[in-house]
């Protein structure tokens, strides 16, 4: 009986972390549902009790259930029927079993029929999802939307769409076209208000739709005629029960081909506005980005996990020259090295969940009464730690899972070539996470003003004022060696004063602030749990060899070598 | 029309993850050593009785158990699942009994239930394998009954029921009220829910709630949803002469430890189809495989 969360000590550690108390009683504002809602939690180790129950039935079906049809779903994939898809014959199961375990509206309220739960347990079963199909957690995953919906639109909208999530149906976001697709500024798919019948009405195409054919999709279009940039584009509720999309084609992909991508025609679809206008893109798509971006963080920590185990078990049985090849030096550092990766990244995971989460249930306690000035402190404060932390989260956390599952190949050798073995299918499933919901690159655009501004400085101080197991000493001084070379190196990229050049150097200098990061929470990890200590060990030695690298680049770098580098 | 729907289940020791310290010197089992699960079949069985809830609304789902008084953890994961209520039938009388006092003692649980439209169980339990239990029940209710089940539909006050036979299926139809048990073969059970886990996870017969905390007992006497039953032998005025080892003639004489030895060998060439062919039915026929 494989259960992805009691198989994994990790996520137990996780999401028992001291600060979800606060987390919780502020999510569940005193426990006050307990009166109305026979599902709702007394006090707070009832809510963790949940928690850990629900997680379980999560981690049952993702290893009992979705795991085993990963292969199939691969090898069948969706297809085009009349217009619509039809999942692999394992995707509807899988979807059939989350739906049937209620695992859908994990985090809306409980009066829209959610399971009112933090983000953490959350972003959890996603991780888990993530490693038994990580194109399976596409289309479960998208519940995500629904947290828009849930801000932004209004309350009749909110009661018409919501309960319908909870209830199972799927959900999409329409955003890229053929020509808008890291810009989405020039989004083209057009809206016109019909006076005589009162509705909006989209025409137009949209491409590279993840889940296009689902229940209920928010589409961004343009609504100001004339207009050209994003301040023209509004964000719109689609209902499939009233018709006007087709699904023209679903593309054929490297990796998780169990999840349908879509192009689709809009003919004179109804749609309802989300919102107010023009605020699609600036306002809604932002955030609905930053959610979508903690889940590829999330999808990224799962496929990374199955990288892991695959080449683990397979290091373990698979002997040559006598013995068992993870006996071998070169091979266990490689997988010491992956288990490293996957557990800063899981780490950096969750804290940054915990911001989000603080924040995010701050601001819905706003719309209910006005916050106190220490709230509305604590608010801020964590806003901002979320918004520097889920770039990091996102771009490091996907490009670990490819080294991982680009490693989990090499452990097996030729046999890692063949499609007989699961890590063929995880190395294409991870590729896209560096690319979608933003590129690497775009990650680091967002997280470089956090460099500059010094919001990662002054969390890496935070992390090092903190209490830390006496053995890891020599790991904090590493650590405090390679926040000072992070400082100088900041220092010597901003002081140039060229936007251009900083923008050259920012992936490095983000990375860095990164690896710093991960250290401190491996070894907080570890203060709190034995079994991170190998990985605190491997990951602040690893980070620091970047950051040496990544320091010695930067120093010895002159204004006049930038342009060898120009286009 | 809605119907009263009881499920017979059983808290067996898993017997699918044998260890190697799963047996006493004696030959018995050694329950401390295995965990004790909601049996196999007896899960089918419950999906089948919770799709005839979605098919009939309004019906209401008891689990029905005999065992000792934790089996209420079988009670629970029914609730998990979508059950109503349950009942424990536990008494230190009704220890020790074979399949004719247990199938007595179920039977007179079910007759004090009184309002029954369709007995559903298992095919059989893992612990004991024997299959006898249902079709008892149904003789000593005087019901039908029907077998092997695989999908049971209930229209116009009579079920319409697909049993798995050798070599294929049959449709059967039967009266109402009708015990039923469902193979292996039937549609798994659905997984636990996420609301109703948080719903029903202080569901506490009277027994664990005398040994819970003063949070859960009030919430046991505020939710009257999550109390389940605990029936004694007397309440359902069983014989003392009919249940437990007072009413099991079967006696264990000895038990042997067999341990599976291949016996002999056969060698087929690759390229020899025929011969493959004539293996796989042999297989089949002696049920190695199939």
């Amino acid at each position: 009986m494989a259960n992805f969360y009691t198989d994994n000590k990790a996520l137990k550690h996780h999401l028992t972390h001291p600060l979800m108390r606060r987390i919780v009683e502020l999510k569940e504002r005193n426990f006050a549902d307990c009166e109305k809602f026979d599902y709702a939690p007394m006090n707070f180790e009832d809510a963790m009790d949940s928690y850990e129950k629900v997680l379980e039935i999560a981690g049952e079906i993702s290893g009992e259930i979705v795991a085993p049809n990963a292969e199939s779903v691969d090898h069948e994939g969706p297809h085009v029927v009349d217009g619509h898809v039809e999942y692999a014959e394992g995707t509807k199961k899988n979807l059939d079993a989350l739906v049937k375990a209620g695992l859908m509206g994990i985090s809306l309220p409980r009066r829209y029929n959610g399971l009112n739960f933090s983000l953490v347990p959350y972003i959890m079963a996603a991780d888990m999802v993530s490693r038994a199909d990580a194109s399976f957690v596409n289309i479960w995953g998208l519940q995500d939307c629904a947290e828009t919906i849930y801000e932004f639109a209004d309350e009749d909208q909110r009661q018409r769409f919501l309960p319908r999530v909870c209830a199972g149906e799927t959900m999409a976001m329409d955003l890229t076209e053929p020509d808008a697709g890291s810009d989405l500024q020039a989004v083209m798919l057009k809206a016109t208000f019909n006076e005589a019948d009162g509705t909006w009405r989209l025409n137009g195409v949209k491409r590279f739709i993840t889940n296009g054919d689902g229940h209920i999709a928010l589409v961004l279009a343009r609504s100001e005629e004339g207009s050209h940039d994003g301040r023209g584009l509004s964000m719109f509720i689609y209902d499939r029960n009233d018709g006007g999309v087709t699904v023209r084609r679903i593309e054929n992909k490297m990796g998780i081909k169990g999840s349908p991508t879509c192009e689709l025609v809009f003919k004179n679809a109804k749609a309802e506005l989300c919102g107010s206008r023009k605020l699609g893109l600036i306002k809604y798509v932002m955030a609905l980005m930053n959610g979508a971006r903690l889940g590829i963080a999330a999808q990224s920590v799962g496929v990374s996990e199955a990288a892991y185990r695959e080449a683990y078990a397979y290091a373990q049985e698979r002997r040559q020259f006598g013995k068992a090849i993870i006996e071998f030096p070169a091979v266990a550092e490689m997988l010491a090295v992956m288990k490293a990766k996957l557990d800063a990244s899981r780490s950096l995971l969750y804290e940054t969940t915990r911001f989000v989460d603080m924040y995010k249930t701050y601001e819905d306690i706003s719309r209910d009464r006005k916050l106190e000035p220490e709230e509305r402190t604590e608010m801020k404060y964590y806003s901002r730690l979320a918004d520097a932390f889920t770039p990091l989260a996102k771009g490091m956390g996907s490009e670990f899972c490819n080294q991982n599952a680009y490693d989990s190949v090499q452990v097996h050798g030729g046999s890692g070539f063949m499609k007989d073995y699961a890590c063929e299918r995880i190395y294409r499933d991870a590729r896209i996470t560096s690319i979608y919901e933003g590129t690497t690159q775009l990650q680091v655009v967002a997280a470089i003003r956090h460099v500059t501004t010094g919001t990662y400085l002054s969390r890496i101080n935070e992390y090092a004022a903190m209490e830390y197991a006496e053995e890891y000493k020599p790991l904090l001084d590493k650590l405090a060696a390679m926040t000072a070379l992070y400082t100088e190196a900041v220092e010597a990229v901003t002081a140039q004063k060229n936007t251009e050049y900083t923008d050259f150097h920012a992936r490095r200098l983000v990375e860095m602030a990164g690896h710093i990061i991960m250290g401190y929470l491996l070894i907080g990890d570890a203060t709190r749990c034995e079994c991170f200590r190998k990985s605190a060990n491997v990951y602040v030695r690893f980070g620091e060899a970047e950051v040496t690298r990544h320091h010695k680049f930067i120093s010895e770098f002159a204004v006049e070598d930038f342009e060898s580098y120009k286009a | 029309m809605s119907l009263n729907i009881v499920v017979l289940a059983k808290q067996v020791p898993d017997t699918r993850n044998v260890g190697k310290d799963a047996m006493k010197e004696d030959g018995t089992i050694n329950r401390s050593a295995l965990p004790a699960i909601f049996n196999p079949e007896d899960l089918n069985a419950l999906e089948q009785a919770l799709r005839l809830k979605e098919t009939h609304p309004g019906s209401k789902i008891t689990l029905l158990t005999m065992g000792l008084p934790r089996a209420a953890e079988v009670i629970r994961e029914g609730l998990y699942r979508g059950a109503d209520t349950g009942i424990v039938l536990t008494d230190r009388a009704l220890g020790g009994a074979d399949t004719l006092a247990t199938s007595y003692s179920l039977a007179q649980a079910i007759r004090h239930l009184a309002e029954y439209d369709i007995i559903i169980g298992g095919r059989q339990a893992i612990d004991g394998d024997t299959a006898q239990v249902g079709p008892q029940i149904a003789e000593k209710l005087g019901l039908p009954q029907v077998t092997y089940a695989e999908e049971i539909k209930v229209e116009d006050g009579k079920a319409t029921i697909k049993r798995r036979i050798e070599n294929g299926v049959e449709v059967v139809e039967a009266p109402l009220p009708l015990v039923v048990t469902v193979n292996g073969s039937a549609a798994p059970c659905r997984p636990r829910n996420a609301r109703l886990i948080q719903k029903f996870k202080y569901a506490a017969t009277p027994s664990e709630k005398g040994a819970a905390s003063e949070e859960v007992k009030k919430l046991l006497d505020t939710r009257s949803y999550l109390n389940l039953y605990e029936w004694s032998a007397a309440e359902v005025e069983a014989d003392p002469a009919q249940i437990g080892m007072p009413g099991s003639p079967t006696k264990v004489k000895t038990v042997v430890n067999v341990v599976f030895q291949a016996k002999e060998s056969k060698r087929i060439e690759a390229a020899d189809d025929a011969a493959i062919e004539d293996l796989v039915k042999d297989l089949i026929a002696n049920h190695t495989i199939g």
